[in-house]
């Protein structure tokens, strides 16, 4: 039953959005669709869905050639981003209504909207109109309907971006949950780093219309295989130094200050070739940690608190780069402070840095 | 640029029924604050009543002790950047940054070494020549915060949610830039969101709103360490603050058929609950027995929701420290453990 796109692609006015694309999605997964705006995830949920036609390669579903059949013959839910609900129906109307078009029994459709409401905490509400409810559950209504219908392929497209951020919070830590016994397989496209981390799964890491890597969600975000990859699973951005293979366990900057001894990291690059190292924040401390990490010292240009960690943004060997610390910490802008970088976990990518 | 002083302000759009309950702040002239709330929290119409939009139904407000209550929004002399850009297609970047410059009657000369200081510091001084109808729609909302600005002899800069349009990575880009041109021209700002990390990174002092009500007005480490309220415990943090109902001995909290020490005992003894950080439960080799339910794996680091006697909480666990599959124990910093009363910080805890 599962659902594969083979060598997809889709062109618009001579425009392309979406490149040569090849993914499978498995009965019962949750899969994440990464990618920033424009990234080309609504245009890729539209053809998993049957809503578009690719221009080039197939569809298939269950083994099925299923390119061009049109969506009213696949059995695909799909959640948008700005709730959609009928706001002339009761909440369990909406529900109900992909069942009573499927001419399910009368007492079925109360048992799956009454088991659905359960779920989503809005059995107060069935009678209600949609608009009489808050954001967060007249998106739970649509999320409902989806529910209900226990479709084999279930998209959502950023479905929880119009909402607050505590909100979004708590329906993203159910939302895995909810259609884990349902086997359908989900699609959820998110702009967002953070929660595809919180949603886990498996993810499909999309730029500019083409994949950039496809996994274990951890597993992609631990192991990247290309630096594009890295930079857009990373939120706050990636730091990244261009530098050369001085050795075959070593890099320098380019300018040849900073040596840093990278060892087995650096295997795929040529020596004397260029490459381009990257970590995350977390990765670049103010204090250290072990005994690995090489010192660097650097110039504080911002610092961010998000709460329970800050983000100090400083530039050190000529870079932009982002630390995070725990806790509260906010050294003055324009000091000077030590960095901790442990070499072995950084990143080596062949080549130069495309646009860092 | 000015002090607010929001004098005995309260708003009921429909009588009875206050969507902004009375309040009394003084607000610092070259201060950023962020109001912070959850939808429908009553922070836009407070930033409604600051503009000039809305007239409270009661109270005065003041800019720099003159009451500006009756005044409209163009009287009161202030910028504002709204959700969404809001730029002349037609127009150059130049002229639109030079726009509002331009309506308050500026000497060209002054006007053109403006345009440049504020495009460079927004990094856009590349593009000043060029039409604003072909840029992205995060390039207009650069241009939009331009806008607001540029003018230095504003009372004040409201922005309401600016960021919504913006990708998360240039988030973190422009973020910065607000925080630098603060810096630089020190305007009193005030800044709506419902995102807590551009509340806390942006502002000096965070206003956390619920239900029409100023819960806590405090720097970021006051709301962190010492929220006053169990809403705001609960809304800044991710995940937020853990609650747990407890009895109270002396003392000692009660929890089930175990017990937590702490610093000093408080003056009610039910309805109590007590208030821990995720970030300040660590599991240890003794200290109050508990379940882990389940794991979650955030990459920098692991959070672990537990059953303490029955009631769930949620522990940050730095990776690479291990977590116990049976027999687990938590301990408590003692100097983070925070006791409520009725949803309020114990008054000798504050």
């Amino acid at each position: 039953m599962a659902l594969e796109l083979q060598s997809v692609s889709k062109n618009v006015d001579g425009e392309t959005h979406i490149s040569d694309v090849s993914v499978r999605c498995n009965p019962g997964e949750f899969n994440v669709l990464l990618g920033p705006t424009l990234a080309g995830k609504t245009s890729l949920l539209r053809l998993m869905a049957g809503l578009d036609e690719p221009s080039a390669g197939r569809i298939m579903m269950a083994g099925q050639d299923v390119t061009g059949l049109p969506v009213r013959k696949r059995d695909v839910a799909f959640v948008y981003q700005q709730f959609i609900n009928y706001p002339g129906f009761s909440v369990f109307d909406n529900i109900a209504s992909p069942l009573k078009i499927a001419k399910i029994s009368k007492d079925e459709i109360a048992a799956r909207v009454e088991k659905v409401a359960d779920l989503l905490g809005l059995t107060p509400f069935l009678q209600r109109k949609p608009l009489e409810l808050s954001g967060g559950q007249q998106q739970r209504v649509a999320l409902g309907r989806a529910l209900a219908r226990e479709a084999e392929l279930v998209l959502l497209d950023e479905p929880l971006a119009n909402l607050d951020y505590k909100l979004r919070e708590e329906l993203r830590a159910e939302l895995p949950k909810l259609f884990q016994n349902t086997g359908s397989m989900v699609v959820y496209a998110t702009s967002e780093p953070e929660e595809a981390l919180l949603l886990g799964g498996q993810v499909i890491v999309l730029h500019e219309g083409q994949v950039q890597q496809a996994g274990a969600t951890l597993e992609v975000y631990n192991s990247p295989a290309s630096l594009q990859a890295a930079m857009t699973f990373a939120d706050p951005p990636l730091n990244v130094l261009p530098a050369i293979k001085s050795d075959a366990a070593e890099v320098k900057s380019l300018d040849g200050d900073l040596t840093l001894k990278v060892n087995g990291n650096a295997s795929a690059v040529a020596e004397g070739a260029k490459c381009t190292v990257g970590f995350r924040p977390h990765q670049l401390g103010l204090a250290r940690t072990s005994e690995c990490e090489v010192e660097l010292k650097g110039r504080v240009t911002l610092t961010e608190i998000t709460g329970s960690e800050s983000f100090i943004h400083v530039e050190a060997v000529g870079e932009r780069w982002t630390a995070l610390a725990h806790g509260i910490h906010a050294p003055e802008v324009g000091a000077e402070v030590s960095l901790f970088l442990d070499p072995e976990t950084a990143f080596v990518f062949a080549g130069g840095a495309g646009n860092g | 640029m000015a002090e607010i002083h929001l004098k005995d302000i309260a708003h009921a759009y429909v009588p009875g029924e206050y969507a902004l309950k009375s309040m009394d702040h003084i607000w610092q002239d070259g201060s950023a604050y962020a109001l912070l709330g959850p939808s429908g929290c009553g922070k836009t119409t407070l930033l409604n009543i600051i503009s000039g939009l809305l007239k409270p139904s009661e109270g005065q407000v003041l800019f720099d002790g003159k009451d500006v209550t009756g005044a409209d929004t163009a009287h009161r002399n202030i910028a504002q950047v709204f959700q969404f850009p809001v730029i002349y297609d037609t127009m150059t970047v130049r002229e639109n940054l030079a726009f509002p410059l331009k309506n308050r009657g500026m000497a060209p000369a002054d006007i053109n070494g403006r345009v440049e200081e504020v495009a460079g510091l927004l990094e856009i001084s590349d593009r000043l020549d060029s039409r604003a109808t072909g840029l992205t729609a995060d390039a207009k909302q650069i241009i939009s915060l331009g806008r607001g600005l540029v003018r230095t002899d504003v009372n004040a800069i409201l922005f309401d949610e600016p960021l919504t349009v913006i990708d998360p990575h240039l988030k973190w880009q422009i973020r910065s830039k607000l925080k630098d041109l603060h810096r630089q021209f020190s305007h009193t700002m005030v800044y709506v969101t419902h995102d807590q990390t551009e509340a806390l990174t942006f502002a000096d002092k965070v206003v956390v709103m619920n239900a029409g009500e100023v819960l806590q007005v405090g720097t970021p480490e006051d709301l962190f360490e010492r929220p006053a309220h169990t809403f705001v415990g609960y809304f800044i943090g991710s995940p937020g603050m853990n609650f747990l109902d407890v009895e109270l001995d002396g003392s000692r909290a009660v929890l089930g058929d175990q017990s937590i020490d702490l610093k000093q005992a408080p003056a009610k003894k039910s309805g109590v609950q007590l208030g821990i950080r995720p970030e300040f439960l660590d599991f240890a080799d003794q200290g109050i027995s508990c379940q882990v339910t389940s794991l979650e794996d955030l990459g920098r680091h692991r959070i672990a929701s537990v059953s303490i006697s029955g009631q769930s909480a949620k522990v940050i666990v730095p990776s690479g420290k291990p977590v116990p599959s049976e027999n687990a124990m938590l301990s408590f910093d003692p100097d983070h453990t925070l006791l409520y009363t009725d949803g309020y910080l114990e008054e000798s805890l504050r």
